[in-house]
C-alpha cells in the first residue's frame, strides 16, 4: 500500500525498543506497587502499549511486499544462538493485534479493576505478557521464541491467578500452567530437533528448507512436539480443557490473553512453519482431526455453559478448532482464510468479552439462569454485542461472515483422499449452525426476555464512556471489514499472506458477494438450522445444569486432575516408600557405590593396561612420613566415636603431612594454605566438641547380627573403594602428562598476568571469574553458618556448665584468696602473653604474604587465613571477652568491602572497553619497599584478601559466642527457676 | 613416589568413606575431611609427582621443568571451600543436635 509510505523509515533498533518498552513498563509499574489510584497504572500501560502501537504502524512500510526488518545481537554465536529480532507482514498484523487490542484492553481495564485489587500488579504482569508476546511474534531464533513462549505460559499463570484469594483461580491457573508448560517443553525439544535437521536455529533458514525438512527421517518426531505445543498453546482437543477454568481471570485477561492473543501463539506458530513443516501426510492427519473435533466439540459445548464467559471459551476454542482445521489443509487459499480469520476473530471476540465483562460487573453475575432482558437498562452495551455476536456466527455484513465463507468454500475442495476431507463439509456447516445458535442464545438470553429479578446488583446501568469505547471501535472494525473488505482490511491481510506464502501467495477476492454459489448455500443452512436448533433447545437451557447434556459429567478437567493426582502424589509416593530413605546412611552407602560403578565403568570399557607400573624407586624419608600418615588415617577411624578429641589431633597430624608432601612436591603455595587451613579447622572443631553428647568410653559388647553385617558391609565397601583409588592414582601418576593448558599460562603468567607466581596469576587473573564465585561461595557459607548459629538452641545436656570448668571453680573456691576464674586466667599464662605480643608480627607477616604474592608463594587466600588466625589467637589467649573489649572486627564488613572490590575490579576493565576482569600489570617501586608488583589483580586480590578474613572470623567469631550466650541463657533460666 | 602417594591416598579413601558410612555426625565430618585430603592429593597428582622442581618462573628460565600449575589453583581453591564447608556442616551438625538432643545422623537416638 503505496499512500502508507509516510517518508519515515524505521531503523532497526526500534524493533528492541518495541520488544523492551512493554518489560519497561511492566518494570514501572512494580514501582508503583504502593499506589493506591487505579488510573495511575492503568494509563501508563495505555501509554506503553500506544508507544508500541505507534512503533509497529511506522514500521508498516519496510515490511509490504514480502519485505522483512532484522536486527540481530550476538548472544552465543558459537551455538547458533542470537537475539535476532525479524518483523515481516505476519508479524507486524500479529504486533498490531497485540498492541492494539492490548491498549484498547487497558482502557477497559481501567474501569474495570476495582479500587481494592492490587491494580498495580495487574498491568505489571498485563505489560510483561505484552512484551513476552511480541517475543514470540518477532523473534528470528526459533530458540528464543521457545523462550518466549514460555515467558507467556508464565504470565499467564499469574494473571489467571490474579485474585488469588479464589481457590477456582489458583486451580484454573495451574492447570493452565500444566498444560502450556508441557507444550512449551515438547515445542522445545520440537524446535531443537528442527534446528538439528536444519543445522541452523535461524527462522529464516528453518523456513527456507521445507524439502530437507521434510524428507529427513527426524521430521515426524519433530512435527509430533511441534505440534503439541502449538495444539496445548490454542486449546485443540484433547488439550481443549484449561481454557474453560482459565476464565477465573479478570475479564481483561480473557479478553486479551485467552481469545485474541495468546491462545492465537499457536495458530501463529503452525501459519509461522507451514512453509517448513506442512505439506505431508502426517501434518494434514494430526491437524486435521485434532481441528475437526474441536470445531465441532467446542461449538457443541459452548451451547450449553450457563456461564457467559464458559460459553465465549469454547466459541474460542471452537474457532481456533477452525483455523487450525484450516491450516491442516495445506492449501494456500486456506492459508489466507486462517490468516484473516485470526483476525476476525480476535476483533469480534475480544469485543464480546468485554461486553460480557460490562454486564457481570454491573449485574453482579454471569449466570444465563439468572440474566435477561438487560436491553432496557444498557442498550448500548447490549447493541454493541449484538453485531459483535452475529460477527461470531458469521452473519453477513459482518468480518465474520467472510472468513466463514472461504472457510466453507475451502472446505468443500478435495484436498487428500480421506475420511477426513470427505466429512469435512457437513461437520463444517454443523459447527456453523452450532455458532449460529450459541450467539443467539447468548443475546437472546442476556438481552431480551422479562427484567431481571434478584441480581446481586439492582438496576445496572451503562458503564463509563471510555469504558465502552474499546467495544465500540471494535465493532465499527467488524462492521467496516465486513462490509468493504478490499478497500480496508485487503492490502494488510496481502503484506501477511505474502510473507507467510511467498511465491505461493493465491489469487483470491475479498468482497462481500460472491454471487449464489455453494458455501452461501451452506451459510444459509447454518443460519436457519442453527435458529431453529436454539428455539428448539431454549427451553431446556433456560434450566439446564452446566455443560452439554449425558458427557456432562466427562470433563477433561476432572481427567486432568485424577492424573495429576496420580502422578504427582501416588506414583510419587509409591516411589518414595519403594526406593527412597529418609536415612542418611544408606543414601550415602548409595552414592558411594554409584560413584565407585561410574568411576569402573571407563576403566571396564576401554580397558585397563596395567603396562605403565613401573617401579620408579621410593624415598626412604618420605615413606617413613607416610607410614606414620597411614597409621593416623587408621587411627582417626577408629577413634572418631570413642576419643573425639584424640582423632582431631590425629586428623590435623595427617593433615600436616598432607602439607609437607605438597613441600616436597614443589607446591609451596599449596603448602602454606593447607597448613593455615589446618590451623583454623582444628580449632573451629575444637570449639564444636563441645556441644556434642558425652563420648562413648567403651565398645558396646552386645552388638546385634544385623549390625555386625551393617559393620561388615561397609568396611567392604570402604576398602574395595580404597584399592580402586591406589589403583587409579597409581596410574594417573605415572601416566606420561600430556601437554595440556598448563603450557599456556605458564608461558603468559609473565607476559599477560605480570607475576612470576603461576598459581596466583591463574587464580587472581586467568581464572579470575572462577576465583569470584569461589569467594561469593565462601562469603555465603560464612553467612549461613552466622544465621543458623544466631538461632541455635543446645541440647539441655550441653546446658550445664562443663566437667572441667567445675573442677577449676571448685578449686578456686576452696582457696580463700583466689576469685572464681582466676585459674582460667592463669592458664597457659606464659603462650597468652606471647600470643598477645604476635598480634603484630603476624599481622605484617599477612601483609607480606599478599603482597609478595603474585610473584612468590602467598597471595589474598594465604594472607587472608594468615590474618584471621591472628585475631583469633587473641581470642585464644585472652577469651572472647577480652579479646572484643581490645578490638572491634567487624567480619561482615570486611566481607562486604571484600566483594565489593573485588567486583568493582572486574568491572573497571569494562570501562577500558575490555571484557569482565581483564587485569592490567606494572610494577611501582615505593621507598623502602622497592619495586612491588601493581597489576589490577592485585586490587582483585585484595578483595579475595578481605573476603577470606572477613568469612573465616566471621564463621570462628559465631561459634567462639556460643558459650557466652549460653551462660546467659544459664542464668536466665536459674532466675526464671527461682521466681517460680 | 608414586606408589608411596597412591597407597596414602587409597588408605585415607577407605579411612573416609568408612567413617562417612557411620551413625555418627561427628564420624561422618571427620571421614570428610578423610576424604577431602585424599582428593586433593589425588588432584595435585594429576599434573605429575615432580620432587625438587621450581614452583616460581625465573628471569628468562625455560619453563619445561616448572611443577603445573594448573591442579595447584585447582586444589588451592578447593582446600580454602573445604574449610567453609567443614565449618557449614560442623553447624549443621550443632544445629541438629540441639534440637533433637542426638549426635545420631538421622537425628534418632538408640541404635549404634
Amino acid at each position: 500500500m503505496k499512500g502508507w509510505d509516510i517518508g519515515i523509515t524505521l531503523a532497526p533498533h526500534f524493533l528492541v525498543l518495541l520488544l523492551a518498552l512493554p518489560f519497561i513498563g511492566s518494570l514501572l509499574s512494580v514501582l508503583l506497587l504502593n499506589t493506591a489510584s487505579t488510573a495511575l497504572p492503568s494509563r501508563l500501560a495505555s501509554l506503553v502499549a500506544f508507544g508500541c502501537l505507534a512503533i509497529t504502524v511506522f514500521a508498516y512500510p519496510q515490511v509490504t511486499d514480502g519485505n522483512v526488518l532484522r536486527y540481530t545481537i550476538e548472544w552465543i554465536p558459537q551455538l547458533g544462538l542470537n537475539f535476532s529480532l525479524r518483523l515481516d507482514g505476519f508479524a507486524w498484523m500479529f504486533c498490531v493485534l497485540i498492541n492494539g487490542i492490548g491498549f484498547l484492553v487497558t482502557v477497559y481495564a481501567r474501569y474495570y479493576m476495582s479500587e481494592e485489587d492490587p491494580v498495580p500488579r495487574f498491568f505489571s504482569f498485563f505489560l510483561a505478557f505484552m512484551g513476552a508476546m511480541l517475543g514470540i511474534v518477532l523473534s528470528g531464533n526459533v530458540i528464543l521464541l521457545s523462550i518466549f513462549w514460555e515467558l507467556t505460559s508464565i504470565s499467564s499463570f499469574l494473571l489467571i491467578s490474579y485474585w488469588n484469594n479464589s481457590a477456582a483461580a489458583r486451580d484454573g491457573a495451574r492447570m493452565a500452567l500444566t498444560i502450556t508448560g508441557i507444550g512449551g517443553f515438547c515445542l522445545l525439544i520440537g524446535l531443537l530437533l528442527l534446528g538439528n535437521i536444519v543445522g541452523s536455529y535461524d527462522l529464516d533458514k528453518i523456513l527456507a528448507s521445507g524439502d530437507l525438512i521434510r524428507s529427513h527421517s527426524l521430521y515426524v518426531p519433530a512435527l509430533v512436539f511441534i505440534l503439541l505445543g502449538a495444539l496445548t498453546k490454542s486449546a485443540q482437543f484433547p488439550f481443549h480443557f484449561w481454557l474453560p477454568n482459565a476464565m477465573a481471570a479478570p475479564t481483561p485477561v480473557s479478553a486479551f490473553l485467552h481469545s485474541a492473543t495468546m491462545v492465537k501463539a499457536g495458530v501463529f506458530l503452525l501459519a509461522r512453519f507451514s512453509p517448513a513443516l506442512s505439506g505431508t501426510y502426517e501434518w494434514f492427519f494430526i491437524l486435521g482431526a485434532a481441528g475437526i473435533v474441536t470445531l465441532l466439540l467446542g461449538a457443541f459445548f459452548a451451547i450449553f455453559q450457563q456461564d457467559l464467559k464458559g460459553l465465549l471459551a469454547y466459541s474460542t476454542i471452537s474457532h481456533l478448532g477452525l483455523i487450525t482445521t484450516l491450516l491442516s489443509l495445506g492449501s494456500p487459499l486456506a492459508t489466507v482464510a486462517a490468516i484473516f480469520h485470526m483476525l476476525n476473530h480476535a476483533t469480534f471476540k475480544a469485543s464480546l468479552f468485554m461486553a460480557a465483562g460490562i454486564i457481570d460487573h454491573e449485574t453482579g453475575t454471569r449466570d444465563m439462569r439468572r440474566l435477561s432482558g438487560l436491553f432496557r437498562y444498557l442498550p448500548y452495551t447490549a447493541t454493541l454485542a449484538m453485531v459483535a455476536s452475529a460477527a461470531m456466527a458469521g452473519v453477513p455484513l459482518l468480518n465474520g461472515f467472510l472468513s466463514k465463507e472461504m472457510f466453507f468454500a475451502e472446505a468443500i475442495e478435495t484436498h487428500a483422499d480421506s475420511v477426513l476431507d470427505i466429512i469435512l463439509p457437513y461437520v463444517a456447516t454443523l459447527a456453523g449452525a452450532f455458532s449460529v445458535a450459541y450467539s443467539l442464545r447468548f443475546i437472546h438470553t442476556v438481552f431480551f426476555g422479562p427484567s431481571p429479578t434478584n441480581l446481586p446488583k439492582d438496576t445496572p446501568h451503562e458503564p463509563p464512556r471510555w469504558m465502552r469505547f474499546p467495544i465500540e471501535l471494535l465493532v465499527v472494525i467488524c462492521l467496516i471489514v465486513g462490509i468493504v473488505p478490499a478497500f480496508s482490511v485487503g492490502p494488510f491481510l496481502h503484506t501477511a499472506v505474502v510473507s507467510v506464502l511467498g511465491t505461493q501467495t493465491p489469487e483470491y477476492s475479498l468482497s462481500m458477494w460472491h454471487g449464489f454459489n455453494l458455501p452461501l448455500i451452506m451459510s444459509l443452512i447454518a443460519l436457519v438450522g442453527g435458529a431453529a436448533l436454539y428455539f428448539v433447545l431454549s427451553h431446556y437451557l433456560a434450566t439446564c445444569e452446566d455443560g452439554p447434556p449425558l458427557i456432562r459429567r466427562l470433563k477433561g478437567q476432572r481427567i486432568f486432575e485424577r492424573i495429576l493426582v496420580e502422578v504427582s502424589w501416588r506414583w510419587a509416593r509409591m516411589a518414595e516408600q519403594r526406593i527412597g530413605t529418609r536415612n542418611l546412611q544408606p543414601q550415602l552407602r548409595w552414592v558411594v557405590v554409584t560413584g565407585f560403578l561410574a568411576g569402573l565403568l571407563p576403566l571396564w570399557h576401554s580397558g585397563f593396561e596395567p603396562r605403565t607400573f613401573v617401579f620408579s624407586g621410593v624415598d626412604k624419608v618420605f615413606a617413613g612420613i607416610w607410614l606414620v600418615g597411614i597409621c593416623l588415617a587408621l587411627g582417626t577411624a577408629y577413634l572418631a566415636k570413642y576419643h573425639r578429641l584424640a582423632a582431631l589431633v590425629m586428623l590435623g597430624g595427617i593433615g600436616l603431612i598432607v602439607c609437607i608432601t605438597f613441600v616436597w612436591l614443589s607446591a609451596p603455595d599449596l603448602a602454606i594454605t593447607q597448613l593455615l587451613v589446618e590451623i583454623v579447622t582444628t580449632v573451629l572443631i575444637l570449639l564444636g566438641l563441645r556441644w556434642l553428647p558425652k563420648r562413648t568410653e567403651k565398645m558396646d559388647e552386645s552388638v546385634t547380627f544385623r549390625a555386625r553385617f551393617r559393620r561388615f558391609r561397609d568396611l567392604l565397601i570402604a576398602i574395595i573403594c580404597g584399592i580402586g583409588m591406589t589403583f587409579i592414582a597409581y596410574a594417573v601418576m605415572t601416566m606420561p602428562v600430556p601437554d595440556a593448558i598448563a603450557t599456556y599460562f605458564l608461558e603468559n603468567a609473565y607476559s599477560e598476568g605480570g607475576g612470576r607466581n603461576v598459581v596466583n596469576v591463574i587464580l587472581v587473573d586467568f581464572r579470575g571469574f572462577d576465583t569470584l564465585g569461589e569467594i561469593v561461595v565462601l562469603g555465603i557459607v560464612a553467612l549461613t553458618v552466622f544465621a543458623l548459629l544466631r538461632r541455635f538452641r543446645p541440647a539441655p545436656d550441653t546446658m550445664v556448665m562443663p566437667e572441667q570448668q567445675r573442677i577449676q571453680n571448685r578449686f578456686d573456691e576452696e582457696r580463700p584468696e583466689r576469685n572464681a576464674g582466676d585459674t582460667v586466667r592463669e592458664y597457659l599464662l606464659v603462650p597468652s602473653v606471647i600470643m598477645q605480643w604476635m598480634f603484630p608480627v603476624i599481622i605484617t607477616f599477612a601483609v607480606y604474604l599478599f603482597i609478595r604474592g603474585h610473584d612468590l608463594p602467598g597471595g589474598g587466600f594465604s594472607a587472608g587465613l594468615t590474618l584471621s588466625i591472628a585475631f583469633l589467637l587473641q581470642y585464644l589467649a585472652g577469651g572472647t571477652r577480652w579479646a572484643e573489649d581490645r578490638i572491634r572486627i567487624l567480619p561482615l564488613w570486611w566481607m562486604g568491602l571484600g566483594l565489593i572490590i573485588a567486583t568493582l575490579t572486574g568491572i573497571g576493565a569494562w570501562f577500558l572497553g575490555y571484557p569482565f576482569l581483564t587485569s592490567h600489570s606494572q610494577y611501582l617501586t615505593l621507598p623502602l619497599i622497592g619495586k612491588v608488583p601493581a597489576a589490577t589483580a592485585l586490587l582483585f586480590d585484595l578483595g579475595v584478601f578481605l573476603l577470606v578474613v572477613g568469612s573465616t572470623v566471621l564463621i570462628l567469631v559465631a561459634l567462639a559466642h556460643q558459650s557466652i550466650r549460653i551462660t546467659r541463657l544459664r542464668t536466665i533460666e536459674a532466675e526464671k527457676a527461682k521466681e517460680s | 613416589m608414586e606408589i608411596i602417594l597412591s597407597i596414602a591416598i587409597g588408605v585415607m579413601t577407605s579411612c573416609g568413606v568408612w567413617l562417612i558410612l557411620r551413625p555418627r555426625t561427628y564420624q561422618v565430618i571427620i571421614g570428610l575431611s578423610l576424604l577431602s585430603y585424599a582428593v586433593n592429593l589425588f588432584i595435585f597428582s594429576v599434573g605429575g609427582v615432580k620432587t625438587n622442581v621450581p614452583p616460581i618462573l625465573s628471569e628468562g628460565g625455560g619453563h619445561d621443568l616448572l611443577a603445573d600449575p594448573v591442579p595447584q589453583a585447582l586444589v588451592l581453591t578447593a582446600i580454602v571451600i573445604g574449610f567453609a564447608t567443614t565449618a557449614l556442616f560442623l553447624v549443621v551438625l550443632l544445629a541438629s543436635r540441639g534440637m533433637t538432643g542426638t549426635d545420631h545422623v538421622d537425628g534418632r537416638g538408640e541404635k549404634r
